[in-house]
């Protein structure tokens, strides 16, 4: 059967969704799909970076479309895990060097041989924005809880409406439970009020992230951060299972210190 | 396609009536390219009659898109005849049409002449434009609806939204973008909405600002639904009252009550 493509994009710039984009995929491959990520951002490429295939690459998304290689010869594989491809944005072009159909082309291409392509999106809601999500079967809206990335989200699902695409579903990044509790970030609640989209996950503030993005490796590789869980729990509803929203509050006190605090009430 | 089946069809489907509101085509079912084609032969026939004239187009149930009706206007413009108003069944017809600034009704007269005699005695303006477009769904950031009658909302007007209406607007939901009521002078036009909270509302030349965020929220948690509208010279905001309460009289009514209350609107 075909793959399904999903475009991971925000309108907003810097609120994830290269990290996401490379977390998902990495996540979907370890659950035994054949997965390949596709960068859209040409001339601002870095899903490679963030993906640590960086000295893979010979040719790129532009040399595809225009011809000059076969698309076999611009897919990565990566070799930590199986079924894991990706494949570049060019990075001395800029957005006019491909047009919607031919993502449509690439893609259609790809379907046959993967379960999942997931287009890495660019910011802005321009021609990159319009290349992205011609081809998507689904999209994921990613935002922070700031009011000017959901604003952004906002526009993005309303131009998603408008071209016919769907289903539309949410991630929200880098929550920060401690300042929701404080009352100085908006909550879950808020976002979805607005937005009226279906969530998909919640993934929380992790400085693993930052750490992982540096290095190359998508977090879901290595560890089990609450981030890292947190895409796990995305990619495992993305292939239909339910799978509830974590609880983000701080942890409870682990037994010992349930014991320390019941001695010292005595 | 031979002559002769042309001429059938255009027979069956295309009908040409004048009317005491002046010509109006019909275009019945069929595909909507052999319509166009019997409808220019048809016109082809006696140019000389339609020339310099303008039309009514009724395309019954028909879903329209707003690049086909461009083609119907263009068309018709080859033989000098101007497209004034699209009839149809088709709610998103009606909506695109009046988007493209087409009447969707021909019996704007006669709808004026039947609420004079409803009302009987009373002095009753009938607005510039009693034609309304109603739209069910969320209006996002960066959407904007612009219609010379009033327009009606079922749904949010999210923040970034816009909404400009040479008549009243209704929210059923949240209002919390940018409205102009009465843009085209009328000072009488009203805003209501279940939650009005909007960035901005603007009432014919009058100008009102939404009080800062920390007020609105804690205005939105009291909520009940709120008419706007113009009282010496500035715009005040009334919590809506039974229907029964207000007419025939509700604008004196209102205006009556707004003396003793000012609201947070300036």
């Amino acid at each position: 059967m075909g793959a399904t493509v999903i475009t991971i994009t925000s309108g907003k710039g810097g609120v994830g969704k290269t990290t996401a984009t490379a977390n998902l995929s990495a996540a979907l491959a370890m659950r035994g799909k054949r997965v390949v990520a596709i960068d859209a951002d040409i001339g601002l490429r870095n899903l490679d970076v963030v993906m640590g295939l960086e000295n893979r690459i010979v040719y790129d998304l532009v040399n595809v479309v225009e011809g000059a290689c076969r698309l076999r010869q611009a897919l990565i594989k990566d070799k930590r895990i199986e079924n894991l491809y990706m494949i570049p944005a060019a990075q001395s072009r800029d957005k006019s060097a491909i047009r919607p159909q031919d993502m449509i082309d690439v893609c259609d291409q790809l379907r046959p041989e993967f379960d999942f392509i997931l287009i890495d999106s660019p910011a802005g809601i321009e021609q990159g924005f319009r290349n992205a999500i011609a081809p998507a079967d689904r999209i994921c809206i990613i935002t922070t809880p700031e009011v000017s990335a959901v604003r952004d989200a906002d526009r993005v699902v309303g131009l998603v409406e408008a071209e016919g695409k769907g289903p539309t579903s949410l991630i929200l990044n880098r929550l920060r439970p401690q300042m929701v509790q404080r009352g100085d970030m908006l909550d879950t609640a808020d976002v979805l009020d607005v937005l009226a989209i279906e969530l998909l996950g919640i993934v929380p503030e992790d400085e693993t992230i930052i750490v992982s993005t540096n290095r190359g490796i998508p977090v879901v590789m290595e560890n089990k951060s609450r981030a890292a869980q947190a895409f796990c729990n995305i990619a495992a509803r993305l292939l239909g299972e339910n799978v509830p929203i974590m609880e983000l509050e701080e942890p409870s006190p682990s037994w010992l210190g349930k014991i320390a605090s019941w001695v010292h009430r005595k | 396609m031979t002559h002769s089946a042309i001429e059938t069809t255009s027979r069956a489907y295309v009908n040409i009536k004048g009317t005491s509101d002046g010509l109006v085509i019909h275009l019945g079912a069929g595909d909507w390219n052999t319509l166009l084609i019997a409808l220019a032969e048809k016109l082809d026939r006696t140019p000389s009659f339609f020339r310099g004239g303008r039309v009514a187009l009724n395309v019954g149930p028909r879903q329209l898109t707003a690049a086909q009706l461009e083609v119907v206007g263009n068309l018709l413009s080859k033989f000098q005849i101007s497209l004034w108003a699209v009839l149809s069944d088709s709610v998103e017809t009606q909506r695109v049409a009046a988007e493209m600034g087409l009447e969707t009704s021909l019996t704007l007269s006669r709808t004026e002449h039947l609420l004079g005699e409803k009302i009987g005695g009373h002095e009753r303006v009938i607005a510039d434009g009693e034609q309304a477009i109603l739209l069910r769904r969320i209006l996002r950031s960066g959407q904007s609806v612009c219609h010379t009658g009033h327009v009606i909302i079922i749904g949010d007007v999210n923040p970034g939204a816009e909404i400009i209406a040479g008549g009243d607007v209704v929210v059923w939901g949240r209002l919390r973008g940018n409205v102009h009521a009465g843009s085209n002078g009328n000072d009488q036009a009203v805003v209501c909405a279940l939650v009005l909270a909007p960035m901005l509302l603007r009432i014919a030349g009058y100008v009102a600002r939404s009080p800062g965020r920390e007020d609105s929220e804690a205005y939105e948690q009291s909520v009940v639904p709120e008419v706007a509208f113009v009282h010496n010279g500035q715009i005040v905001a009334e919590p809506w009252r039974a229907m029964e309460d207000l007419y025939p009289d509700w604008r004196t009514d209102l205006l009556r009550r707004a003396a003793n209350t000012l609201s947070t609107w300036f």
